[in-house]
C-alpha cells in the first residue's frame, strides 16, 4: 500500500475548501486543533471505497465521488422554505429543534419553557463557550473512520442535549435536519445528547429537504451518553431528497442498567449511510436495535451496526427489515463482538429482506465475535419475494395485488416498528411506511 | 340462467394436461359434490375457477352468470361472488385477522359500489358469526391463521364465507385434517349458508363429509373428466366399491 497518498483533483478541492471553511467553523484553540487534526485523519484515507471491508457495498468514491464545498447560510427565503419542511415532519406534541443548511435556526425551534433539568443549546454557542471538555466531547472523532472524522473536523452546528440526573422529560426532543440550498452544497452537523442518572427522555431526528433543494450532502454525527438507570428511546427517519446524500453516524454508550431502544426508517435519499455504535460500558443494560429500509428506483440505503460487549450481563436485539423495489440496494452491516469479560451476554440479531424486483438487490452481512464462554448469541439472514401463496389467499378474498402486496409489506416490516415503545411513535412509523405504500401504488 | 357453467375445460401445468375436457352445471340452491381419487384433478379444478395463478387454460369456458370468468382476476371474481374455501388456509404472520376480514371485505363492496361498511357495523357483523360458529374473539385478533389448528383454520374459512356472502362457494377438501368433532361444527356453518340462491360445490376425497353436507349431486371425476354423475346415493355406493371402477372408465 501507498504511505504516500497522491491528492484526487477533488481531494485537493476538498482540502482548499477546508482551510476556506476553517473561518466559518466555531471553536477556537484546543477545538480548532482537534478540528485539523480530525481533517488529517480524513485527508490521509480520503472517500472509503470498495476495497475498504466495511464499505464494500458502499463505495462512497463511486457513489458520491466527492465531498462538496459548504452550503452558505440559509438567507430570509430558505428559512421560510425550511419552516414549511419542517412542518411537514413534525411530531405532535415533540418539542422541535430545527437546523437549516446546517446551522441551528432558533426561529423555527421552540425552547420556550424547557422541562426543569433539561437544557438545549446549540452546538456553536458549545464550541465558542468555556468548557472545552465539553466542547472537545461534542466532536469526538475516530481516526480510523474517515466519515466520522471529516464530520468532526467541518461541523459547523448542532445541538448539544443535557438532561440532568433523575429528570424524566414530558415531551419527545426532535432534532429536524432540513436542506435548503438551491445549489448543491453539503451541511455537516454534529450533536450531542448526554442522559444523567436516572433520567428518561425520548429523541426524534428528522431528515427532508425543502422545496428546491438540489443535489445536497447531509454529514451528521450524533454522540450520545446514557447514564446508570437510565431510559432513552430514539426515532430516526431518513425522508431526504432522492437526489440527495446522507452520511451519518452515532456512537452511543450506555452505562448500568440502562436502556436504549432504537428504530430508524429511511425511505429518502439517493445514498445513504448509517452507522450506528453502541457500546456496553456497565452491566445489566439492554439495546433495541431496529431498522426498516424501504427502497425504490435506484436508490441505496447502508446501515452499518457495531454492538460492543465489553461488560457482563447486557442484552442486546436486532430486527432489521428491507423492502427493496426496481433497481435498489440495501445493505445492512450488524457485526457484534462480545469481549471476554462480558459473560452471561444475551444477542440476538434478525435481518430479512423483501426483494419486490428481479434487479433489486440486498446484501445482509451479520457478524458474531464471541469471545466469552457463558453466552447466548445467535443471527438470522433471510432474502426473499413476496410469498405467491399468500398473495393469491389475499386476492381470492377480494384485495386488488398492489392492496395484496400492500398489506403483506405492512406486515413484513411491522414486526421492527411493532418495538417502537411509543404509541405515537409506532403510530408515526407506521404512516410513514404508509405514505410510502401509497406512493408505490 | 346456471350460477356457474363449466364447458369441455382443458388445463395444464408446466405442460402437462391436468383437465381434458371437464364440464359441469350448477344452478342457484345446488349443492354438489365432486368426487375422486387423488390425482384427479379436483383441486386443478377449484383453483381455476378462483383464478389462481400457474395453470394454462388451453380450452373450454367458465362462465359465472353468463359471464366469462377466466378473463377476470381473482379479485374480480371474488367480488362478483366467487368463494374458494382453501384445503391448506395460508398463514399471514402481521396481518391481524379482523383487519384482513375488514379489508377484503370492504374491498370487495367497492368493487361492486356498494357502500364500505362502518367499523361498528362491521364488528358487530363479525362479533354475531364467529360466536355462531364458535370462533373465539381473541382468535380474531391474531394474525390471519397464525397458531390455529386445523378446525381453526377451516372455521375461519367459513366465517369468511358467512361474511362476504359469496353466489357460489367452492369447499376445497374441507375435511381434510379435521377431527369428526371439527368436521361436525365446520358443516353446520355451511349447512347454515345454505340458501335458495346460494350454490355450493364440495370437493372431498371420502364420502364422510356428505354425511353432514348432503349434496344435491354427486359427480366421480377421474384423470381429468367427470366420468359419473347422480344423486347423492352415489356417494354411498362409491364408499361400498372405491374409485377402481372409473379409472379404466376416464
Amino acid at each position: 500500500m501507498n504511505v504516500v497518498v497522491a491528492k484526487t483533483e477533488t481531494g485537493r478541492a476538498l482540502s482548499d475548501a477546508f482551510a476556506v471553511a476553517r473561518e466559518r467553523l466555531p471553536g477556537k484553540g484546543a477545538i480548532a486543533e482537534q478540528r485539523r487534526q480530525a481533517f488529517e485523519a480524513y485527508e490521509r484515507a480520503g472517500l472509503p471505497h470498495r476495497r475498504i471491508e466495511d464499505w464494500k457495498y458502499t463505495d462512497l468514491r463511486a457513489l458520491m465521488r466527492e465531498v462538496l464545498p459548504l452550503a452558505p447560510a440559509p438567507d430570509a427565503a430558505a428559512l421560510t422554505r425550511a419552516a414549511t419542511a419542517a412542518k411537514s415532519v413534525a411530531i405532535a406534541g415533540a418539542r422541535r429543534v430545527v437546523l437549516v443548511d446546517g446551522v441551528f435556526a432558533p426561529s423555527l425551534s421552540d425552547l420556550a419553557g424547557l422541562d426543569k433539568g433539561l437544557n438545549i443549546r446549540s452546538l456553536r454557542e458549545v464550541l465558542e463557550g468555556a468548557d472545552t471538555a465539553l466542547a472537545a466531547e461534542a466532536l469526538t472523532s475516530d481516526a480510523a473512520n474517515p466519515m466520522i472524522a471529516l464530520n468532526g473536523a467541518m461541523a459547523t452546528d448542532g445541538v448539544v442535549v443535557d438532561i440532568v440526573e433523575g429528570t424524566v422529560l414530558s415531551q419527545p426532543i426532535q432534532i429536524v435536519h432540513i436542506a435548503s440550498a438551491q445549489a448543491p452544497a453539503a451541511m455537516f452537523t454534529r450533536s450531542l445528547v448526554r442522559l444523567g442518572r436516572d433520567t428518561v427522555a425520548t429523541l426524534v431526528e428528522s431528515y427532508a429537504a425543502a422545496d428546491g433543494a438540489k443535489a445536497y450532502q447531509a454529514h451528521d454525527g450524533l454522540v450520545v451518553s446514557i447514564g446508570d438507570n437510565a431510559r432513552l428511546d430514539h426515532v430516526r427517519v431518513v425522508e431526504d431528497a432522492l437526489d440527495a446524500f446522507n452520511i451519518s453516524s452515532a456512537n452511543v454508550s450506555l452505562g448500568a442498567h440502562a436502556h436504549f431502544n432504537t428504530f430508524g426508517l429511511t425511505s429518502g435519499a439517493s445514498v445513504s449511510r448509517y452507522q450506528l455504535t453502541i457500546a456496553f460500558a456497565g452491566q445489566g443494560s439492554k439495546v433495541e436495535t431496529n431498522g426498516v429500509n424501504l427502497l425504490n428506483g435506484k436508490q441505496h440505503a447502508d446501515t452499518t451496526l457495531f454492538m460492543d460487549h465489553a461488560v457482563p450481563h447486557c442484552d442486546s436485539r436486532e430486527i432489521f427489515r428491507a423492502v427493496v423495489d426496481d433497481r435498489a440496494h440495501s445493505v445492512f452491516q450488524g457485526r457484534i463482538i462480545v469481549r471476554p469479560d462480558a459473560q452471561k451476554t444475551d444477542a440476538k440479531m434478525m435481518t430479512r429482506a423483501l426483494l419486490l424486483s428481479d434487479e433489486a438487490e440486498a446484501d445482509n452481512k451479520p457478524e458474531l465475535e464471541i469471545f466469552a464462554d457463558d453466552v447466548t448469541c445467535g443471527h438470522g439472514a433471510t432474502t426473499g419475494a413476496l410469498d405467491e401463496s399468500l398473495l393469491f389467499y389475499l386476492r381470492a378474498r377480494g384485495l386488488p395485488e398492489k392492496d395484496a402486496q400492500a398489506l403483506l409489506i405492512q406486515a413484513f416490516v411491522g414486526e421492527a416498528i411493532e418495538q417502537i415503545a411509543s404509541d405515537e411513535l409506532r403510530e408515526f412509523a407506521i404512516l410513514t411506511a404508509q405514505r410510502w405504500l401509497e406512493a408505490r401504488a | 340462467m346456471s350460477l356457474l357453467e363449466v364447458k369441455d375445460l382443458k388445463v395444464r401445468v408446466e405442460e402437462r394436461e391436468i383437465l381434458h375436457g371437464l364440464t359441469l352445471t350448477v344452478n342457484p340452491g345446488e349443492v354438489h359434490a365432486i368426487m375422486g381419487p387423488n390425482g384427479s384433478g379436483k383441486s386443478t379444478l377449484s383453483h381455476v375457477i378462483a383464478g389462481k395463478p400457474g395453470y394454462e387454460v388451453t380450452d373450454g369456458q367458465i362462465l359465472f352468470r353468463g359471464e366469462d370468468l377466466l378473463e377476470m382476476a381473482p379479485e374480480e371474481r371474488a367480488a362478483k361472488g366467487v368463494f374458494l374455501a382453501f384445503q391448506y388456509p395460508v398463514e399471514i404472520p402481521g396481518v391481524a385477522t379482523m383487519n384482513f376480514l375488514r379489508t377484503a371485505l370492504n374491498a370487495q363492496r367497492k368493487a361492486r359500489g356498494e357502500d364500505e361498511y362502518s367499523t361498528p357495523d362491521f364488528l358487530k357483523k363479525v362479533r354475531e358469526v364467529a360466536k355462531s360458529l364458535n370462533i373465539p374473539q381473541d382468535m380474531l385478533k391474531r394474525g390471519v391463521n397464525v397458531g390455529f389448528s386445523g378446525g381453526e383454520k377451516k372455521r375461519n374459512e367459513v366465517l369468511q364465507m358467512a361474511l362476504f356472502e359469496p353466489a357460489v362457494c367452492i369447499l376445497d377438501e374441507m375435511d381434510s385434517g379435521l377431527d369428526i368433532d371439527a368436521l361436525r361444527i365446520a358443516a353446520d356453518g355451511v349447512n347454515a349458508l345454505r340458501t335458495p340462491d346460494r350454490a355450493m360445490v364440495v370437493i372431498t376425497h371420502y364420502q364422510r363429509l356428505l354425511n353432514y353436507i348432503v349434496p344435491d349431486v354427486v359427480h366421480v371425476m377421474s384423470k381429468g373428466r367427470v366420468v359419473k354423475s347422480g344423486g347423492k346415493e352415489l356417494a354411498l355406493e362409491l364408499e361400498e366399491s372405491g374409485y377402481a371402477q372409473f379409472e379404466d372408465a376416464a
